[in-house]
């Protein structure tokens, strides 16, 4: 047994098989899926386009409900949307008529306790806001609406907002699918970073092999369609981790290692 | 900026008006050339002087007609609105009432005037609610189509924050309804004037339609024109303000016009 799973997991889901409401053919769209995350763990998720990546973060955040197995976040078993949990997905989703600012506030209209404090503490939960946008390089720009940045700049706003309420659990939905290179490697700093200092548990979702080692603590590997968890790899390079780390025969080596689960999967399919 | 691009930009300034006067110019000429008869087809001149002539009651009754579309069109938004949010908001009311809307959509109004006169006898309401039936629809198909279009990952995002479905509404479907809804009203308004007309000249002793039947019966042929000249400005301003209201309350919807003008 490995020693990790007498330590209490985070994101426990266990034996999960999920079958959409929508689904024509109703063929599950994950299946016998086990996956275990430590809290303040970073963990990836990779796997080819439609083996259920998205759908185990919306059964991880009590969006759908699993027909089989159990989740379990933060101790308790998922029966409605869990409300420790921000996310992010590739499309940024800002909503076009608040600035971008207003933007960033909008989980305290909704999470309790900020809900009920946020029109007598406006000030406090404005700095808050503020600040986290200094930290991902957008310091000054929230009274800009969101169609006026760019889409980088619209990702790191996203950032922003899912980070906003201090969720213990960041689910990243391709986040950085979008953008240029460039962009992403600072996107990738700037969320390495937040992990560092905050200490949240993240999901990342990606189907990028480097930015899943560079950035995660623990990779899962998912066959196609219908997803399970068919490796799962510890990356144990060093942090805090340099976008130089990349270019190593030991990064090189996992990413190489990812490559060929993955092939097998495409395979399998 | 060159000289060349002044003077295009002169032209393109002048033209509308050059049309204009170029279109009842030609129109003049035609009816003269041809000698035309006044109950055919009047002069723009003729069409002027009775303009003139007849300012006064059609001044007062323009301004009775822009009230009935005025009040119908109120009715509607009121009634659309409330309408087009419940079929948005609910997937039972729009599954439950969609064929029947469609089905008295379907219905020309000017066919509802007769039973309306029987109800109400003739006089202001059947203009009034035949413009506020003509009018509504479609600002409940918009407003319910912004309701029910809002991005699922929009509400996953709000959803995963334990957000109610009546907070997804108010944070996020309501200000996404908006663009459609001041959309609608351009189309409400033009709608409701016709059904106002439309009533006025069928059921009702005052308004333009009605000023139109009485001078058609006396085959008073260019106040009839001039009625019809008297329809358009109004029909113009009405519209006019509609797209003005739009422009201030959703300027953030048309940003790409914005960006490209
Ligand atoms: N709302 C839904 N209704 C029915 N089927 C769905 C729904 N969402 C996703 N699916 C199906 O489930 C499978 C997994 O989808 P998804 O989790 O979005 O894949 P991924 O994110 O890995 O690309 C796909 O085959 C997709 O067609
Ligand atoms: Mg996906």
């Amino acid at each position: 047994m490995h020693p990790e799973t007498f330590v209490q997991a985070f994101v426990d889901i266990h034996d999960v098989t999920h079958v959409y409401a929508g689904a024509e053919d109703g063929a599950p769209a994950v299946e016998h899926m086990t996956l275990k995350v430590r809290e303040g763990e970073f963990a990836a998720i990779v796997g080819p386009s439609g083996c259920g990546k998205s759908t185990v973060m919306k059964l991880a955040t009590g969006l759908q409900f699993p027909a089989k197995g159990t989740v379990i976040v933060g101790g308790e078993e998922v029966t409605k949307p869990v409300k420790l949990a921000g996310m992010a997905f590739q499309n940024p989703v800002m909503l076009p008529w608040r600035t971008t600012l207003d933007n960033l506030l909008l989980p305290l209209e909704i999470v309790e306790p900020h809900r009920s404090r946020l029109r007598r503490h406006k000030a406090e939960y404005v700095a808050r806001a503020e600040h986290l946008l200094a930290e991902v390089g957008l310091a000054g720009q929230g009274s800009k609406f969101p169609w006026q940045l760019s889409g980088g700049m619209q990702q790191r706003a996203s950032l922003c907002r899912s980070l906003i309420h201090g969720p213990k659990l960041l689910m990243l939905d391709e986040p950085f699918g979008a953008l240029d290179a460039f962009t992403r490697e600072e996107l990738w700093c700037i969320i390495r970073d937040l992990h560092a200092e905050q200490g949240f548990t993240v999901i990342l979702v990606t189907h990028d092999l480097r930015e899943a080692v560079f950035l995660a603590d623990r990779v899962f590997c998912m066959s196609a369609r219908p997803g399970r968890i068919i490796a799962e790899r510890e990356v144990d390079l060093p942090r805090p981790r340099d976008l130089e780390v990349m270019y190593t025969a030991a990064f090189t080596d996992i990413v190489h290692e990812l490559r060929g689960h993955i092939a097998d999967a495409r395979q399998a399919a | 900026m060159t000289h060349a691009k002044r003077r295009r930009r002169a032209i393109l300034a002048a033209a509308p008006w050059v049309f204009t006067l170029g279109f009842f110019l030609i129109w003049e000429l035609l009816v003269r050339a041809t000698g035309t008869s006044t109950f055919v087809l009047p002069a723009p001149s003729l069409i002027a002087e009775a303009l003139w002539q007849f300012r006064g009651p059609l001044s007062l009754h323009s301004f009775h007609t822009a009230w009935m579309t005025f009040a119908g069109f109120a009715l509607a938004v009121v009634f659309g609105l409330l309408l087009g949010m419940a079929l948005g908001a609910s997937r039972l009311v729009h599954a439950g009432s969609y064929p029947l809307l469609v089905g008295f959509n379907a219905i020309p109004k000017v066919a509802v005037v007769p039973i309306l006169v029987i109800w109400f006898g003739v006089g202001w309401l059947p203009p009034v609610l035949t413009a506020f039936l003509i009018s509504f629809f479609p600002i409940v198909v918009n407003v319910a189509t912004g309701l029910a279009t809002i991005e699922p990952e929009t509400e996953d995002v709000l959803r995963a924050l334990g957000a109610s479905k009546r907070d997804i509404i108010v944070k996020v479907g309501i200000p996404r309804a908006m663009p459609y809804f001041f959309g609608s009203l351009k189309v409400a308004i033009t709608l409701a004037f016709v059904g106002s007309v439309i009533a006025e000249y069928n059921a009702s002793n005052f308004g333009v339609g009605n000023l139109m039947a009485r001078a058609s019966a006396d085959f008073n042929v260019p106040l009839l024109f001039a009625a019809l000249i008297a329809l358009a400005v109004l029909g113009v301003i009405m519209y006019a303000a509609t797209a003005i209201v739009e422009k201030r309350m959703t300027g953030w919807a048309q940003r790409s016009q914005m960006a490209s003008a």
